[in-house]
């Protein structure tokens, strides 16, 4: 495949899947800033721009913060390369870059996406209308996503695509759960202690796993197990495990010439998570592990760009 | 002044012909309402696809529709078989021609063509003296103009041996026609056109360097900002081959190779849709950045083959035209079927003073125009812009050509007011490999606005599908 074409395929792919996760933030961000009044109400709102590290960026253009605000910076700025906008927007150029490659129904998915965004009154994702709009989203990348696994052929293409949705996949879930745990256990002392269910079950229902943690451990709700769900356990599609166990499939399909430096790294961090032990992540600092595992996939995102796609 | 015009549906005494009489009896009996509500689902459907042509800019809502009749024009099959006998005379004679300016020249030698108008010409290349191509084909692809008179005889208005377009409308027209009145085609067989891109396919294939068992084929394409990118895009979909761009390939070794995933790989035939200039920058513009550098050099060892070749613009250019019925006696021996529209050259002092005096009744045209740009109509044009073409004209008279103002045949189109006739023409594509291949079809283009003559999409043109009936 042309290195130029399976960069498109990658990164159409990880735009889709970051759109989603947008909204994901953004929708339990609302709910819980409906929720709370106290002094969690800034944290919470910070914590999209913390994920994205758009802090600065946010603060340029707006001065207080505010979900109107947030939502329109998040959801609807164009000049906010992370906007759920911009994302939207690059995954169908670089989808009408490569459509000849891609199957019609992956290309009228991501066409038709884009044109409704366009469409959408800008009043309303800031209004009343933002959880439908972020549910809106989300059936979207689901929508992509099984098009995409149901029409394309098994080859490069459906390899690139894979990767960059899990490889954005295990970002996300890493940020999210750096970030929430950041803010709500700043010492490792307090993990198993009395804490917002609330915060917790907003995490949660942000990458779908509460009714999934309710299913497999028939319990409250405990960071340790929560961490143990989206970190290890790979029986939950976006937990850092199952999503490797994709990124590490997808690796060993790609054929490529002097790729050992990704495959190595992929194959390493697949290891990891597959055989970490939560206790000693916890005893070893989660906040410390996540940015390890933080780093190791940025590395392995230039590492493939490096073996396949081309310079960047 | 009305002017006399050939009615593609109906005959001289109003009476709808034969080949048209299914489409007119399912129109009677289709109400109108159903039509327009098919006629907006089209528009959705082409919108949704992404069927686009116009500029592309940087604000993706800039795509433009290339406006779709859904009233398709039909010819029926006895007159096709003539049209497509005309065409192959015709392509193969421009064949033989370029083959010939680029090694014997024996019909200059010969006084047929005049040698400066070739040897002089912008679009002759030298580069491509002495190089033997495979098969002796220089254009694959030609894509052939043609309309028809009030008598309803068909002229050749411009063969177009370049990288012609719009044959993705032609198939994208199709499927869309039958999609939405699945019926039509019921109730008359209409031949199929799908089969096209496998043809390219095996003509392309044929273009290979004879040396290659199974030649890797891509198309080449300026990218997806290129007004022509969805047809570049879909053609190499529909054919299964690489739509590389330039920064994709490269030559090492004497070859042209792609960048892929899996490190590089050959490439032998590239069907180019980038003009001449841009195809090497170290041979042609040097600020090229869409070609390929040392890509002439690999095409002149042999190594790899350029659909179409290099320099087909001397045969296609609009001063080279008139000598094309000479070229078929030259080289064939015979009477060309199709005939040429009668072409004035202003480089000609008689010539140049009959245009002058009868600006107000004809087409006027610069030779290496195209797209409907830099013309006169001069029926249709008003006293100060014939004034200054007429400056332009005298300021540098070897730069147009003058033609009659010919009616354009009509056929029934969807406008606001409803149905109404409006001007057509026909663009067959003509496939030149090992052996001549047509799909029984074309684009037929229309232009929308009433008493226009010009059908560029540039210029506000529509295209109809085009049917070939029993």
């Amino acid at each position: 495949m042309l290195s130029r074409v399976a960069d498109r395929i990658f990164w159409m792919s990880r735009q889709m899947e970051r759109a989603e996760n947008m909204a994901r933030i953004l929708g339990v961000t609302s709910n819980l800033v409906l929720l709370d009044t106290g002094k969690l109400q800034e944290q919470n709102l910070l914590a999209p721009l913390s994920i994205t590290e758009t802090e600065a960026a946010y603060r340029e253009r707006h001065d207080k913060l505010a979900l109107p605000a947030l939502i329109e910076f998040m959801a609807l700025d164009e000049k906010n390369p992370c906007s759920i906008y911009s994302c939207l927007k690059w995954a169908r150029e670089n989808a009408h870059a490569v459509r000849w490659l891609i199957t019609s129904e992956m290309w009228e998915t991501l066409n038709a996406t884009w044109l409704e965004m366009r469409a959408i009154p800008r009043s309303r994702v800031t209004g009343a209308g933002a959880t439908a709009f972020f549910d809106w989203v989300k059936e979207r990348s689901h929508l992509f996503r099984g098009v995409t696994y149901g029409t394309i052929v098994r080859g490069e293409a459906f390899n690139f695509s894979r990767l960059g949705t899990f490889l954005e996949r295990a970002d996300n879930t890493a940020r999210i759960l750096d970030v929430k745990y950041h803010i709500l256990l700043p010492s490792v002392e307090d993990v198993g202690g009395a804490l917002d269910y609330y915060q917790w079950a907003a995490l949660l229902r942000s990458v779908s796993a509460f009714e999934t943690y309710r299913q497999l451990y028939r319990d409250q709700i405990f960071p340790i197990k929560v961490a143990h769900l989206l970190i290890l356990e790979r029986r939950m599609p976006r937990s850092l495990a199952a999503c490797f166990d994709q990124v590490k499939e997808a690796m060993a399909r790609i054929r490529g010439q002097k790729d050992e430096p990704a495959k190595r790294l992929a194959y390493e961090l697949h290891a990891r998570l597959s055989y970490a032990d939560v206790e000693e992540v916890f005893q070893g600092g989660l906040h410390e592990f996540l940015t390890t595992v933080l780093t190791d996939i940025g590395e392995l995102g230039s590492r493939v760009q490096r073996a396949y796609l081309g310079a960047v | 002044m009305k002017r006399r015009h050939y009615d593609e549906m109906h005959g001289a005494d109003g009476d709808v012909r034969a080949h048209f009489r299914a489409l007119a009896d399912w129109l009677a009996e289709t109400p109108a309402e159903r039509v327009a509500e098919k006629r907006r689902e089209a528009d959705l459907l082409f919108h949704r696809v992404g069927i686009t042509f116009a500029v592309y800019g940087d604000d993706a809502g800039a795509e433009r529709l290339i406006p779709f009749d859904t009233i398709p024009r039909v010819i029926p099959k006895a007159e096709w078989d003539a049209i497509v006998k005309g065409l192959r005379q015709r392509v193969t004679a421009l064949n033989r021609f370029l083959h010939d300016v680029y090694h014997e020249q024996e019909i200059l030698k010969a006084g047929v063509v005049p040698a400066e108008q070739v040897l002089t010409n912008e679009a002759y290349q030298v580069s491509m003296l002495g190089l033997d191509l495979p098969n002796r084909i220089y254009s694959h692809v030609s894509g052939v103009d043609l309309v028809r008179h009030e008598d309803g005889t068909y002229y050749v208005l411009e063969d177009n041996l370049r990288t012609p377009s719009g044959v993705s409308y032609m198939l994208e027209n199709r499927k869309m026609m039958m999609r939405l009145f699945p019926e039509l085609f019921a109730r008359q067989h209409v031949h199929p056109v799908e089969h096209y891109p496998g043809l390219l396919l095996e003509t392309l294939r044929a273009a290979a360097p004879p040396a290659v068992r199974d030649p890797v084929v891509a198309v080449l394409t300026p990218g997806q900002h290129n007004s022509a990118y969805f047809e570049h895009a879909f053609l190499a979909q529909q054919m299964g081959v690489e739509l590389v761009e330039g920064g994709d390939l490269f030559v090492k070794e004497g070859f042209l190779h792609m960048r892929t995933t899996s490190g590089p790989q050959r490439v032998d035939v590239i069907y180019r849709r980038i003009d001449d200039a841009f195809l090497d920058p170290l041979a042609f513009r040097a600020d090229s950045l869409l070609g390929v550098p040392g890509l002439l050099s690999v095409y002149r060892a042999g190594n790899v083959a350029l659909a179409n070749a290099i320099g087909t613009g001397v045969a296609d250019d609009k001063s080279t035209y008139p000598y094309v019925p000479e070229m078929i006696r030259f080289y064939l021996g015979e009477e060309p079927l199709l005939q040429n529209v009668p072409t004035w050259q202003c480089k000609r002092p008689q010539d140049l003073e009959l245009v002058l005096d009868k600006l107000h009744e004809l087409v006027v045209k610069e030779v290496q125009g195209s797209g409907g740009y830099g013309m006169l109509i001069g029926p249709a044009a008003k006293k100060a812009e014939i004034e200054a073409f007429r400056a332009r004209i005298k300021a540098n008279p070897a730069n147009y050509i003058a033609q009659p103002t010919l009616s354009l045949s009509t056929c029934p189109t969807f406008v606001e007011q409803g149905l109404a006739p409006r001007h057509v023409d026909l663009r067959p594509y003509v496939l030149s490999g090992k052996v001549m291949e047509l799909v029984p079809g074309g684009l037929t283009r229309v232009a929308l606005r009433e008493g226009s003559l010009v059908v560029n999409s540039s210029q506000g043109g529509g295209t109809k599908d085009t049917w070939v009936v029993d």
